[in-house]
């Protein structure tokens, strides 16, 4: 009998101490969870250490102003050092152990398309900060991405060329996820813009002269050269072509839109065109731009917090939660709800450009997310077109 | 057509000179000790990052020259700490020792610098300028590769024949214990191979830093490249090494013209691979002197 009034004793203060510790806390503050996985080292840390810097700030900010929905947000950050095998095991980590509400990332497209299965088996929101096309075609229910499109970064260059006369053109591209896929594009789309491939060839991502394949494209006569890469033979390729008085054009990849390439090309780096969202001109953009605001404050709060130039890929993490904290601020906490209000998220104004959900088009970006962009004494500039 | 097989000619010089003044670093403590330092590309890269960091507030040859005198104490202090107290060490060892260190200075220099890609300017002119031979362009800078190139393989040759201590250093790899009951300080010699090839990297990777850009892990790729040049000429001959990168450089950049570009590192390495098995010595080596080396 004994027994019985011990465990009657434990189970009534046990629910007592649950009733008291419900009382203490009236309205508990709720925490949702957003996971993140970016490459914050490795080969890809361009892109991750400033998409994890700007997710924190931003993460930060939305606190400072009382949460989203009454609840606070929580970043969990992890670094997958560009590597996909670590970011299948962060995901899973990020779903079972965490229990995040959402995540945002991968940095590459190649890590990206390693766990696009997993989130939606696990109907988790992934919003991914990778460019290729294939994340979001074919469409996965619980899958979006927020930077531009190649096969729109192709056409935006193909038009330009179209403009300057240009039908005969050669394509070098590095040997990566980014440099094959652009290059895909670019031949798929060609036939279409009239515009004729020459030649097209591979190099090695660690390629430290390409005199030799860039004299091939010169004997084939070129009209332009386009490279697609988002190595640091973006630089090299600009110099390789000075030097043997190409005298044709040299367009680029969005991969460009970083000032560090730009430096390293020195002088002949002059005159490169290349598409690119607006964050890196937000100066130059007139008043009423419908990006300008969100733009010029997202600028000056990064490079005031972190001290360096702000970088095309942050606003990619800028955009991935942004779109997620608008949905949540539509829907509320339920996650079914949350990828509903995301699907049919319009008119947003963010850093890669105005995003228009739909149920098919999980990226929301135009041909308009794109301005053509060129260098002049150094800086990014708009390129003027007759 | 002449135009465009200068144009090829040329550019396929850039590349082996490239080649060949990262190979030339291999040979000098495979001449002292028998063995492969593994870590010479961070001595390129070391020596790179320095002279881009000095030459912000130096005139860029004293920022070369300091650059070059940190790397030489840089081999020095690694021999110091992690080879001269080795009691006889296998060939085997020593290998996987030069390889630790390589991947330690790498990380050690994405902590000191970080991942961004910088270059040294250009000794002369700039990224634009262009020297024109028969129609055809090069820049400036793979004349100064080349010029450099010869002049450490002139004055290693010299140092190696004519002075004591180049002579001392080769008895050292010849028969150690000989070298020492001949009076010869054979610990010292062995440091001052490690200076010396890490002179000589850094001095390469200033004089290439402006072609190829210089970035932490940049050490490797060239470490390959100039280790499959080196044993393509002939390990422990300098001049060997040279021909050897230029003729590597020129047949990528003529199969260029041929095959697509993503081949041409097949190209080299299947040649490699068949000089390997026809004349195991090298191109240029001596097949008695490599039957009587350990590695």
């Amino acid at each position: 009998m004994k027994i019985f009034k011990i465990l009657g004793v434990t189970l009534l203060s046990m629910g007592m101490a649950i009733s008291l510790s419900c009382a203490k806390k009236p309205a508990p503050q709720q925490v949702v969870k957003i996971g993140a996985l970016f490459s914050v080292t490795g080969p890809a840390s361009f892109l991750g250490a400033p998409e994890a810097k700007t997710v924190q700030m931003l993460v930060d900010q939305i606190n400072m102003a009382g949460g989203v929905k009454g609840a606070k947000l929580e970043a969990v950050i992890k670094d997958t050092k560009g590597d996909p095998e670590n970011a299948i095991s962060f995901a899973k980590q990020l779903i079972e152990e965490e229990k995040v509400f959402a995540i945002i990332g991968p940095s590459t497209s190649g890590e990206t398309m390693k766990i696009k299965n997993l989130c939606e088996e696990a109907k988790v929101l992934l919003v991914s900060c990778a460019a290729a096309e294939v994340i979001v075609n074919p469409l996965a229910k619980y899958v979006f991405k927020v930077p531009q499109k190649d096969s729109q970064a192709a056409i935006k260059i193909f038009e330009t060329m179209k403009k300057m006369g240009i039908s005969k053109i050669g394509v070098v591209s590095s040997n990566t996820g980014f440099g094959n896929a652009g290059k895909e594009q670019l031949e798929k789309l060609a036939p279409e813009n009239s515009i004729t491939i020459l030649i097209s060839e591979v190099y090695d991502k660690t390629a430290t002269d390409l005199t030799g394949v860039l004299a091939k494209l010169k004997s084939k006569k070129v009209q332009a050269v386009v490279n697609w890469s988002i190595e640091p033979a973006q630089a090299i390729v600009a110099k390789n072509m000075k030097q043997l008085k190409m005298g044709v054009p040299l367009f680029q990849s969005h991969g460009f839109g970083n000032i560090r390439y730009v430096k390293e090309a020195g002088e002949a780096g002059e005159g490169i065109i290349f598409p690119c969202g607006r964050l890196l001109v937000a100066d130059l953009l007139p008043a009423d731009h419908p990006q300008k605001s969100v733009l010029t404050k997202y600028k000056t709060d990064y490079e005031a917090k972190y001290q360096e130039d702000v970088s095309t890929f942050g606003g990619h993490a800028y955009d991935a939660l942004m779109v997620l904290v608008k949905s949540m601020e539509t829907a509320g906490l339920d996650k079914e709800q949350v990828r509903m209000a995301l699907e049919n998220l319009k008119g947003f104004a963010g850093t890669g450009g105005v995003f228009n959900f739909s149920a098919d088009d999980h990226n929301g970006l135009g041909l308009d997310a794109f301005e053509m962009l060129t260098v002049k004494d150094g800086k990014f500039a708009l390129l003027e077109q007759k | 057509m002449l135009e465009q097989t200068v144009q090829y000619i040329l550019s396929g010089l850039t590349i082996g000179s490239i080649y060949a003044i990262a190979a030339i670093g291999y040979n000098i403590i495979y001449n002292a000790t028998g063995i492969i330092n593994f870590a010479q590309g961070e001595f390129i890269m070391v020596g790179a990052m320095t002279a881009i960091t000095l030459s912000a507030f130096l005139p860029l040859p004293l920022a070369i020259l300091f650059a070059v005198i940190i790397t030489a104490l840089l081999g020095a202090l690694i021999e110091i700490c992690c080879i001269r107290w080795l009691d006889r060490p296998s060939v085997l060892r020593m290998i996987i020792i030069t390889i630790g260190l390589s991947i330690l200075i790498r990380e050690a220099a994405l902590h000191i610098w970080d991942e961004k890609v910088r270059s040294l300017r250009f000794f002369t002119g700039n990224e634009v300028s262009s020297v024109s031979v028969f129609g055809a362009h090069i820049s400036p800078q793979v004349l100064w590769v080349l010029g450099i190139c010869a002049l450490i393989v002139v004055l290693l040759n010299v140092f190696f024949k004519y002075t004591l201590t180049g002579r001392s250093i080769r008895a050292c790899s010849s028969d150690k214990m000989a070298a020492s009951l001949c009076g010869i300080n054979t610990r010292n010699m062995v440091t001052l191979s490690f200076m010396l090839s890490g002179a000589i990297g850094a001095l390469a990777g200033c004089v290439i830093s402006p072609i190829t850009q210089t970035q932490y892990d940049c050490g490797t790729h060239l470490a390959i490249k100039g280790f499959a040049v080196a044993v393509f000429g002939g390990l422990g001959n300098s001049m060997a090494a040279v021909a050897a990168g230029l003729i590597v450089g020129l047949l990528e950049t003529f199969s260029i013209t041929v095959m697509p570009l993503a081949y041409t590192d097949a190209i080299s390495i299947a040649i490699l691979l068949l000089v390997l098995f026809f004349r195991p010595s090298g191109l240029f080596g001596n097949r008695e002197a490599g039957r009587l080396k350990e590695f």
